[in-house]
């Protein structure tokens, strides 16, 4: 009862800024001062061009991450398919004007920053599901034709992202709809189901992918193949990575890197520029502070006390961690190369914009964790 | 409630799951990390090593092509070029329009240059103009300011100080194609140029030199960062011909506006100390490209500029070829020297007639006679007797229908016909075939430097190959001046006699050839005169009084005059062709005599200096 008076009535807006986990912010600020570390050696030795424009954009996200904090998580939660129906709009947008452009679009550029309608739709995506589900008792759960709506729900940005076309956003957003699936208490007979006809799925789908995305799976599978083209990414990362060894060439002594061998070493290869100036046990703490951040936000969706807040913490943290794993595979080439950035350490604005909004999304829920949700939304 | 708390341990549990599968996936990837960067390690550190190091080729200088003397026949010479360098100017396309302004550049250099520069990395040189003058330069030092990003840099071009006299011999160089550059590496290089004819083709491989290379610290896109590095190469070879480059020329001027070639052979040793074709091209032309309607020209010509005349022309060799009928005749002995075989001015065989260039006839003719008057009938009756198999392996001996051996790409082997190759192409052999072939026409075919190695054979009796080759690098090419060619094997005495009959025709009177006598002082020339029909005489004409000087160029005979000298010593051989001249002896001859003297007047001079001693000084 005192609790829930906490959670109710002493909850004003200074009272729920120092219920924000700072401990958890101090993560994420290290996080991304690992990120400037790397982009400064990465532009040189100097914080020109990526790495103070880094800092900038972190400080602008972690200021929108905590204003997003301080909303009321039952506001959020109203306007979860407000903001689905936003994304899918901005995401047939992006489709026209890729039309109308004859080619793959998937920013829309609005002068500061471009903005990627997917990575927004994945969390408008958890939003509308955590909705969905919020209400929902574990034997409706049980119901299959509960299940059909959001079944749409996720299929409509999956197959629009498909489109654009980006084949690795489009199965990590599926993934992230199918883990909000899964938290929600979807019997695991139906994820067997689901999940069992993917192996001929996947070959059909191979038969019908564009050309430089079939490049990128037969590189995967074959990376010396083609040093020179597809491959040379992987395998340059790979050399560079390994050149590093145990501890490291020293902060700013990267020779691939600085030599610019390694690729678009400020985006998608930030992890290898980190791993080959700090080795191994460089690239084992930050792997470490990311596994510390995913389950930090896990662990916010535990201590919650209504499903809405729960399932959104984890539809983010596992959104985050399918990010973190996805670049870290991709640039010891354990899995096909991807375009897909390491949230907080790369430089690109959109990517940090959406990660920090996710973040603040996450922090509400945390500071949130108490509140009653009118109708069943929890069980305390 | 208690549905509630289902609902919630079932979330507890399945985001521990999920926790565990994450902590799990971190762990994977641990392990990975660590393989890569300390199972792994060493090899991709090696691996890096080689990353930052890049071997460079550098294009040694080109050998230089000699002439008998040492003058440079085919060189190198500095060619400045201008580049632009795109990363140094912020609008490239203003740069090269205003560097247009001061140095033409033609609409589809232009297109061209913008094409690299959109392919190319910015910091790679782009080749905007080539051979600038000492003015374009002064014109582009004093505007610099207005050209930030270009840059005049120094490469060598190759020339040919003697341009179209020897263009035929010397050849031409190209760039690379993609085909070529498989085949060495130097050949990836900017500006390399591989032989394409003649002799810059034949000793292609000398002549390049071995590339340098130079390691180079460079980043992945191809900057040089410093220079670790360098080991030079080998220089090209020179190459030292026999050629003489002013016998040469003098011999083009001789052969004036014929569409002509000659070929003069030492005739001891094989070397061949000129051989001209007219008209020619200019082989530096192909180094920097050929224009279409240039090219156009060069085809369309009914001279066949591109065409070495005298190693690769092929004609019927008409009467000069009587001396091969001749020796095929006594070798085989069908006829003995004395005997005289009555000439009416024509031969009846079957129901054909076979008609004598004299309309009356020659009368009874021996072999000496036969050939200073160069009777047809006495040769179809020799042919007649020898058949048309043995005269061919004569012939072979005498250098005729087989390939010559030169040292040059594209000389052809001609033909003297045999019953089996008449089978092989379906055609049944007329002994009629056979009788024309006796005096040279009909199927016969042969080159004027044929025609020249045959003449030197006669004249020396040994099996003389011709060669243009004399040093390569200094070095003498084994066999390059032999003088100990096999002896061919004719007997002493009908060699004699053929030689004494190609005496008369130059310093007998009567002889077909007066026109051809030396002046006293250089000695006597022995030679023979040839026609060869391009189109077969009908009965019709002959019998109207056909004259040959009627009809339009491409149908006249050609002239041939084949010649050695002195006659007592034999020392040069030669050949003549001028193609549509009509009679041998009004046509070739007195070319044949002039250049014959000029032989002999320079010999000394040729003859006394090795081969190689310029070459020494000019270095």
């Amino acid at each position: 009862m005192e609790r829930r008076l906490f959670g109710e009535a002493s909850f004003d807006l200074a009272g729920k800024f120092w219920s924000i986990s700072w401990g958890y912010v101090l993560l994420l600020c290290t996080l991304a001062g690992v990120g400037y570390t790397a982009l400064y050696s990465a532009g040189g030795g100097a914080p020109e061009p990526f790495a103070s424009k880094h800092l900038l954009r972190f400080a602008f996200g972690l200021i929108l991450m905590l204003g997003i904090a301080l909303i009321d998580i039952r506001i959020i939660a109203k306007l979860s398919w407000v903001a689905y129906a936003g994304a899918v709009a901005l995401l047939l947008l992006v489709l026209r004007m890729g039309q109308v452009g004859k080619g793959a679009q998937r920013w829309i550029d609005l002068g500061v920053l471009q903005l990627q309608p997917s990575e927004l739709a994945k969390i408008a995506l958890v939003l509308a599901l955590a909705h969905w589900f919020h209400k929902a008792s574990w034997e409706r759960m049980g119901n299959p034709l509960f299940l059909i709506p959001p079944t749409i729900a996720v299929a409509i940005p999956v197959a629009l992202i498909f489109k654009e076309p980006n084949l690795g956003t489009a199965l990590v957003t599926a993934t992230v709809g199918g883990a909000v699936f899964f938290a929600a208490g979807v019997r695991w007979w139906k994820f067997v189901i689901i999940l069992a006809p993917i192996p001929y799925a996947v070959k059909y789908a191979y038969e019908h992918l564009r050309g430089y995305q079939k490049a990128r799976i037969d590189t995967y599978l074959n990376p010396e193949s083609d040093p020179l083209g597809a491959g040379y990414n992987i395998i340059q990362s790979k050399i560079a990575l390994g050149s590093g060894g145990m501890w490291g060439k020293g902060f700013l002594q990267g020779t691939q890197g600085h030599l610019n061998f390694l690729p678009e070493k400020q985006t998608d290869f930030i992890f290898t520029m980190f791993g080959e100036e700090f080795g191994f046990a460089g690239g084992v703490l930050l792997m470490a502070l990311l596994g510390m951040i995913i389950l930090g936000g896990m662990a916010i969706g535990l201590r919650c006390r209504h499903q809405y807040g729960r399932l959104v913490a984890f539809g983010i943290a596992v959104n985050f961690s399918l990010y973190v794993f996805a670049n870290i595979a991709m640039v010891m080439g354990a899995i096909p190369v991807g375009g897909l950035p390491l949230p907080l350490v790369s430089h690109g604005g959109s990517a940090m914009i959406t990660v920090m909004i996710g973040f603040g999304i996450l922090m509400s829920v945390h500071v949130h964790r108490d509140v009653e949700f009118a109708g069943r939304g929890d069980d305390g | 409630m208690r549905r509630e708390t289902q609902r919630t341990s079932v979330y507890t549990r399945r985001a521990l799951l999920m926790m565990g599968t994450q902590v799990g996936v971190l762990g994977l990837l641990g392990a990975k990390l660590w393989q890569v960067q300390v199972v792994e390690g060493e090899r991709y550190s090696t691996m890096a090593e080689e990353n930052r190091i890049s071997a460079r080729l550098m294009a040694p200088p080109r050998g230089r092509v000699l002439d008998r003397h040492g003058e440079v026949v085919g060189g190198n010479r500095l060619n400045w070029r201008a580049l632009l360098v795109s990363e140094h100017s912020s609008n490239p396309s203003a740069t090269l329009e205003n560097f247009a302004r001061l140095v033409p550049v033609p609409e589809h250099e232009r297109l061209r240059i913008e094409r690299e520069i959109a392919r190319h990395r910015r910091f790679v040189p782009i080749m905007i103009r080539e051979f600038l003058t000492w003015e374009d330069m002064a014109r582009i030092e004093v505007n610099a300011p207005d050209l930030p990003g270009i840059l005049v840099d120094a490469g060598t071009t190759r020339i040919y100080p003697r341009g179209e006299q020897l263009a035929h011999i010397v050849g031409y160089v190209a760039p690379p194609n993609e085909k070529d550059v498989n085949e060495d590496p130097m050949f990836a290089l900017p500006g390399i140029r591989i032989g394409r004819a003649g002799v810059e083709r034949v000793h292609d491989e000398a002549l390049r030199g071995r590339a340098g290379s130079v390691q180079l610290e460079v980043n992945a896109v191809g900057r040089v960062i410093r220079e670790l590095e360098r080991r030079e190469g080998n220089p090209g070879e020179d190459v030292t011909l026999s050629i003489d480059a002013d016998l040469q020329n003098a011999v083009l001027r001789r052969l004036g506006n014929e569409s002509a070639s000659a070929v003069v052979l030492d005739a001891r040793n094989g070397e061949v100390m000129a051989m001209a074709t007219n008209p020619s091209f200019d082989p530096t032309l192909f180094n920097s490209g050929v224009s279409q309607a240039q090219w156009e020209e060069w085809t369309r010509n009914k001279r066949t500029p591109l065409i070495n005349k005298a190693a690769a022309g092929l004609y019927a060799p008409g009467s000069t070829f009587k001396m091969a009928t001749a020796l095929a005749g006594l070798e085989s002995k069908v006829v003995s020297p004395g005997e005289r075989i009555n000439c009416p001015g024509y031969l009846d065989f079957g129901d054909t007639r076979f008609h004598c260039h004299a309309k009356n006839g020659h009368g009874g003719m021996d072999l000496r006679n036969a050939l200073k008057f160069s009777c047809d009938v006495y040769f179809y009756e020799i042919v007649r007797r020898v058949g048309i198999d043995r005269l061919s392996a004569q012939s072979a001996r005498l250098a005729l229908g087989v390939d010559p051996g030169i040292d040059l790409p594209g000389a052809r082997s001609g033909l003297v016909p045999t019953r089996a190759w008449s089978a092989s192409r379906g055609r049944f052999w007329n002994i009629g075939d056979s009788i024309v072939t006796g005096i040279g026409q009909g199927y016969v075919l042969s080159t004027p430097l044929q025609l020249a190695t045959y003449t030197a054979r006669i004249a020396t009796g040994r099996a003389v190959v011709p060669h243009l080759t004399r040093a390569i690098g200094g070095v003498m090419p084994s066999g390059a001046r032999a003088e100990d060619w096999p002896v061919l094997g004719f007997q002493d005495r009908d060699l004699k006699l053929v030689r004494e009959g190609m005496h008369a025709v130059v310093n007998e009177a009567g002889g077909t050839a007066g026109v051809a006598k030396l002046p006293g002082a250089l000695g006597q020339m022995a030679g023979k005169t040839g026609s060869s029909q391009v189109r077969r005489v009908t009965r019709e004409q002959r019998e109207k009084g056909f004259d040959s000087q009627n009809l339009p160029w491409e149908l006249r005979p050609h002239a041939l005059f084949v010649a050695y000298a002195p006659y007592d010593a034999p020392r040069y051989a030669l050949a003549v062709v001028v193609e549509h001249g009509n009679a041998g002896s009004a046509a070739a001859a007195p070319i044949a005599r002039d250049i014959m003297i000029d032989t002999l007047t320079r010999d000394p001079a040729g003859r006394e200096r090795p081969p190689g001693q310029r070459v020494a000084e000019g270095r």
